[in-house]
C-alpha cells in the first residue's frame, strides 16, 4: 500500500474508532481555552508574535554563524558538540558515549528529534535498559506505540486505558491495588519512575533552545523529568536540531514567553532550566560529561527553500490544537513524527516528499493554524507549496483527468460561470426543502463524514455581481439625495 | 546578498549588544521611573498563589527558621521522634540563621539523598512576571534539593524579586561574578502533569508541593 493509501484507511479507522473520538472530544479543547484565556491574559501577546518571528527569522538568516558561535561557547564551557547530518550518525554518536560510559540504564525527557530519528528503539536494540521519563511518553513506551501529539503523547489514550496498561507492566505491584482515580496512577508512576532515575547512568534530553552567547541549552518541562534525567546520572546527553540557535538570552525570553502560553495556556512552564556543560569543580551533583548531538536531517536543505520559514517552528503544538482534521482524526492517522498542520509543512522535507507530501492534502486550508502560530508560519501556503509538488509523483487515470478538466474550466470564466449556475441549481434540486445534503452521487468520499451546506441563492460570482449592482443603485441615490438636500439649503 | 563578512559583524554585535525586547506593557509603569518594588513584589505574590505555591512571609532574617518549622510541621509529616528532617547546600545565608532556636528540625547538609522528604534552597532572585524563582546549582544550593524531596522550600528576600526574567539573569549573572553556573533554574509551582486523561496532578516526579519563605528586612 503507498503511504497516500495507508493515511485514507487510517483516517477512516480514527474516525470510526469511538474511544480515541471520546479522548479527542475534549482535551485539545481544553488546551484551545486555556491559551485563549493566556492570551488575554497579555495585553502585547500579538506584537510579541512578531517579536518571536523577526527573532527565529534572523537566527535562521545566520543560522551558520549561530552555529559556530554556540560550539565554542558550549566547547568552553566543557560540553563536547557533536555533528549528525543524518538520524543514523545521530543514532551511532548516542550509542557510542552510551557504550563508552558503560551504561546500562538510560533515562530519557520528551524529546520530538529522538522520536525522530528512533533512537530508544536503536539503543533498545543494543541491550540498553531505555526508559521514558515524560509520563505521557512512559505511557506511550509501555504501550508499544507512537507519541500522537508533540506536547502531550498520550492525548489519545483515556484514563482507564492507563490503569489497564499499567496493571499489564506493573505486574510485581498488588493486582486488587486500586487505579481509579489519576492521582493513583501518577503516584505509581512516580515509585516507578524514581527507581530508574536513580539507577541511570546517562541521561538524554532534548533542547527546546540553545542560546549561542553562552553555549546553554534551554529545556523545560512541567513534571521536572528533564532535570532528574540530567543531574542523576554521570553523563548528560542533549539531543536537538540545529534549528533550535537563538543568539542570546535576551531572544529567549520572547520565545518562552509565547511558549507555554501557546501550548497549555501556562504562563510559564514550571521547570525552565538552562544548563551549561557538565559538573563544575565544586559541585557536589550534576553529570560528570555533557555531550551536546546535533542533528541535521534535512534540515539545511529546508533552509535554502522557500519553505525555510517552517524552521521557525517553536514546537508548541497549537497548531494541531486548533486544527478541525487534527481534532477529527488524531495523530496517529498521520503516521508522521510531526503530526497536524506543522507535521505537513515539516515532514515532507525530512522523511521526504514520497513518503509524506500527501499529508497536506488532510487540510481544510481554513487558517486557524497560521492565525495562532506563536511564529507566524505561514503554514497553509507552505501545505499549499507541497500540494503542488505532490501533484508530480504518479497518480491514477482518473485523478489526473478531474485536475485537467478542472484547470482547463478554471482557465475559461464564461464556460466556469455556466458550470457553476448549473451544479448550483442541481445541488438545490438535489437539496430539496432542506438546507443540507446527506449524499452526494460520484461523491460520497465527501458526504460519508459529513453534510454539504446546499446553495440557497445563485452562485457567488451571481451573488457578487448583484451585490455590486445594488451599491451602484445606492450610491447613485445618495449623491441625488444630497444634490437635493444642497439645492434646498442654497440661498 | 550581504558579505560574509557583513554577515559576521551583524551576528557577532547581536552577542556582543544583545536587543532589548523588554519591558511589557502589561508590567511597565506608566511613569518613567518604572514600576515600584512594593508592585513587583504584590504580583509575584499573586502569581505564586495562582501556581498553588504556599507563601510564607517574615518580617526579618530571624524569624525564618521558626516559620520554616511551623509551616513543617503543619504541612509535613515528621518522624516517629518528632524530628522533621530538612536537607539543604552550604549557602552562608542559610547557614547563618539561627537554627538553634527552633526546635522540631534536623538539619541535614549536602546534596540531595534519595529518601529526603524536605528540600530548602536559597533563590537568587524572584520573577514578578510570573511568580517565578530563580536559582543557581552548586555547593550552596545543590540541584537536587529542589527535584527529589516531595517538599521544596524556597528562602527569597523580597528585594530580590525583579520584573523579568531578563533581569533576574543579571542577578544571577551579578551573583556568580559573571560565571555561568551548570544550571539555572527557573522554578514556576510544583512538578506537575496533565498526561492522563488531561487532568492536572502535582507531584509528577518533583516536588508535589513548593513554598516560598519570604522575608523583608
Amino acid at each position: 500500500m503507498t503511504a497516500r493509501a495507508q493515511f485514507d484507511a487510517d483516517i477512516d479507522a480514527a474516525l470510526a474508532d469511538a474511544p480515541l473520538q471520546r479522548a479527542l472530544a475534549d482535551v485539545p479543547a481544553g488546551f484551545v481555552a486555556g491559551r485563549r484565556r493566556a492570551r488575554e491574559e497579555l495585553p502585547e501577546f500579538e506584537p510579541l508574535r512578531r517579536v518571536g518571528r523577526d527573532i527565529r527569522d534572523h537566527a535562521l538568516a545566520h543560522l551558520d554563524l549561530y552555529l559556530e558561535a554556540f560550539e565554542g561557547n558550549a566547547t568552553k564551557a566543557g560540553s563536547r558538540v557533536h555533528w549528525a547530518a543524518s538520524g543514523d550518525d545521530a543514532c551511532r554518536i548516542v550509542l557510542d558515549i552510551c557504550r563508552a560510559a558503560g551504561a546500562r540504564t538510560i533515562t530519557k525527557s520528551k524529546s520530538m528529534v529522538s522520536e525522530e530519528i528512533e533512537l530508544r528503539e536503536r539503543l533498545q536494540d543494543a541491550e540498553f535498559d531505555v526508559v521514558e521519563t515524560d509520563l505521557g511518553e512512559y505511557l506511550v513506551q509501555i504501550r508499544n506505540e507512537k507519541p500522537s501529539h508533540i506536547i502531550a503523547p498520550a492525548i489519545h489514550m483515556r484514563a482507564e486505558d492507563v490503569a489497564n496498561v499499567f496493571r499489564r507492566q506493573h505486574g510485581h505491584l498488588a493486582a486488587d491495588r486500586q487505579l481509579d482515580t489519576p492521582e493513583k496512577m501518577i503516584a505509581e508512576a512516580r515509585g516507578i519512575l524514581r527507581d530508574k532515575f536513580l539507577a541511570a547512568d546517562v541521561g538524554i534530553t532534548g533542547a527546546n533552545f540553545l542560546v549561542a552567547e553562552t553555549g546553554s541549552a534551554i529545556i523545560v518541562t512541567n513534571e521536572g523529568n528533564a532535570d532528574l534525567t540530567m543531574s542523576l546520572p554521570k553523563v548528560h546527553v542533549i539531543l536537538t536540531s540545529i534549528d533550535k540557535v537563538v543568539p542570546t538570552f535576551n531572544d529567549a525570553w520572547p520565545l518562552l514567553r509565547l511558549l507555554a502560553r501557546s501550548a497549555t495556556g501556562q504562563a510559564f512552564t514550571a521547570y525552565t532550566t538552562i544548563v551549561t556543560g557538565p559538573r563544575q569543580p565544586t559541585d557536589p551533583d550534576g553529570p560528570e560529561q555533557c555531550h551536546i548531538v546535533l542533528l541535521d536531517n534535512g534540515r539545511t536543505e529546508l533552509l535554502a527553500s522557500e519553505m525555510r520559514s517552517v524552521l521557525r517552528c517553536i514546537r508548541c503544538g497549537a497548531c494541531m490544537n486548533h486544527c478541525p482534521v487534527y481534532c477529527s482524526i488524531g495523530g496517529h492517522a498521520y503516521n508522521s513524527v510531526y503530526p497536524g498542520p506543522i507535521g505537513a509543512a515539516l515532514s515532507p522535507a525530512l522523511a521526504g516528499a514520497g513518503q509524506a507530501a500527501h499529508l497536506a492534502e488532510a487540510s481544510t486550508f481554513c487558517g486557524r493554524c497560521e492565525q495562532v502560530c506563536p511564529v507566524e508560519i505561514p503554514l497553509v501556503s507552505v501545505m499549499r507549496q507541497w500540494r503542488s509538488l505532490a501533484l508530480e509523483q504518479p497518480r491514477s487515470r482518473r485523478a489526473r483527468l478531474m485536475l485537467h478538466a478542472w484547470a482547463r474550466l478554471a482557465q475559461h470564466p464564461r464556460i466556469y460561470r455556466w458550470c457553476a449556475g448549473i451544479a448550483a441549481r442541481s445541488l438545490k434540486w438535489l437539496a430539496g426543502s432542506g438546507a443540507r445534503i446527506r449524499r452526494l452521487p460520484f461523491l460520497h468520499a465527501w458526504t460519508d463524514y459529513r453534510d454539504l451546506a446546499a446553495p440557497q441563492g445563485g452562485t457567488f460570482q451571481q451573488q457578487w455581481a448583484q451585490r455590486d449592482r445594488k451599491r451602484a443603485q445606492r450610491d447613485r441615490a445618495d449623491v441625488s439625495a444630497a444634490r437635493a438636500r444642497k439645492s434646498d439649503s442654497a440661498p | 546578498m550581504p558579505s560574509e563578512a557583513t554577515c559576521a559583524e551583524a551576528v557577532a554585535e547581536r552577542i556582543a549588544h544583545p536587543l532589548q525586547h523588554w519591558p511589557l506593557r502589561s508590567i511597565r509603569a506608566d511613569e518613567p521611573a518604572g514600576v515600584s518594588k512594593q508592585a513587583l513584589i504584590g504580583r509575584f505574590k499573586a502569581q505564586l498563589g495562582r501556581l498553588g505555591a504556599d507563601l510564607i512571609e517574615v518580617g526579618s532574617v530571624a524569624e525564618i527558621p521558626a516559620a520554616l518549622a511551623n509551616y513543617v510541621a503543619a504541612n509535613v509529616a515528621d518522624d516517629a521522634a518528632g524530628l522533621a528532617r530538612i536537607r539543604m547546600g552550604s549557602d552562608a545565608f542559610l547557614a547563618a540563621l539561627p537554627w538553634s532556636s527552633t526546635s522540631g528540625l534536623e538539619i541535614a547538609t549536602g546534596k540531595a539523598e534519595a529518601a529526603d522528604v524536605i528540600g530548602v534552597s536559597r533563590a537568587i532572585a524572584g520573577v514578578a512576571e510570573t511568580g517565578t524563582l530563580v536559582l543557581v546549582s552548586g555547593a550552596d544550593n545543590p540541584v537536587t534539593l529542589g527535584y527529589l524531596p516531595e517538599t521544596h522550600i524556597v528562602v527569597l528576600e523580597a528585594g530580590a524579586i525583579v520584573a523579568s526574567y531578563e533581569e533576574a539573569m543579571q542577578s544571577v549573572l551579578v551573583a556568580t561574578g559573571g560565571r555561568m553556573p551548570r544550571t539555572v533554574n527557573l522554578i514556576t509551582g510544583a512538578s506537575r502533569t496533565g498526561d492522563i486523561g488531561g487532568k492536572i496532578v502535582m507531584g509528577a516526579h518533583g516536588p508535589r508541593r513548593v513554598a516560598v519563605v519570604l522575608w523583608a528586612a
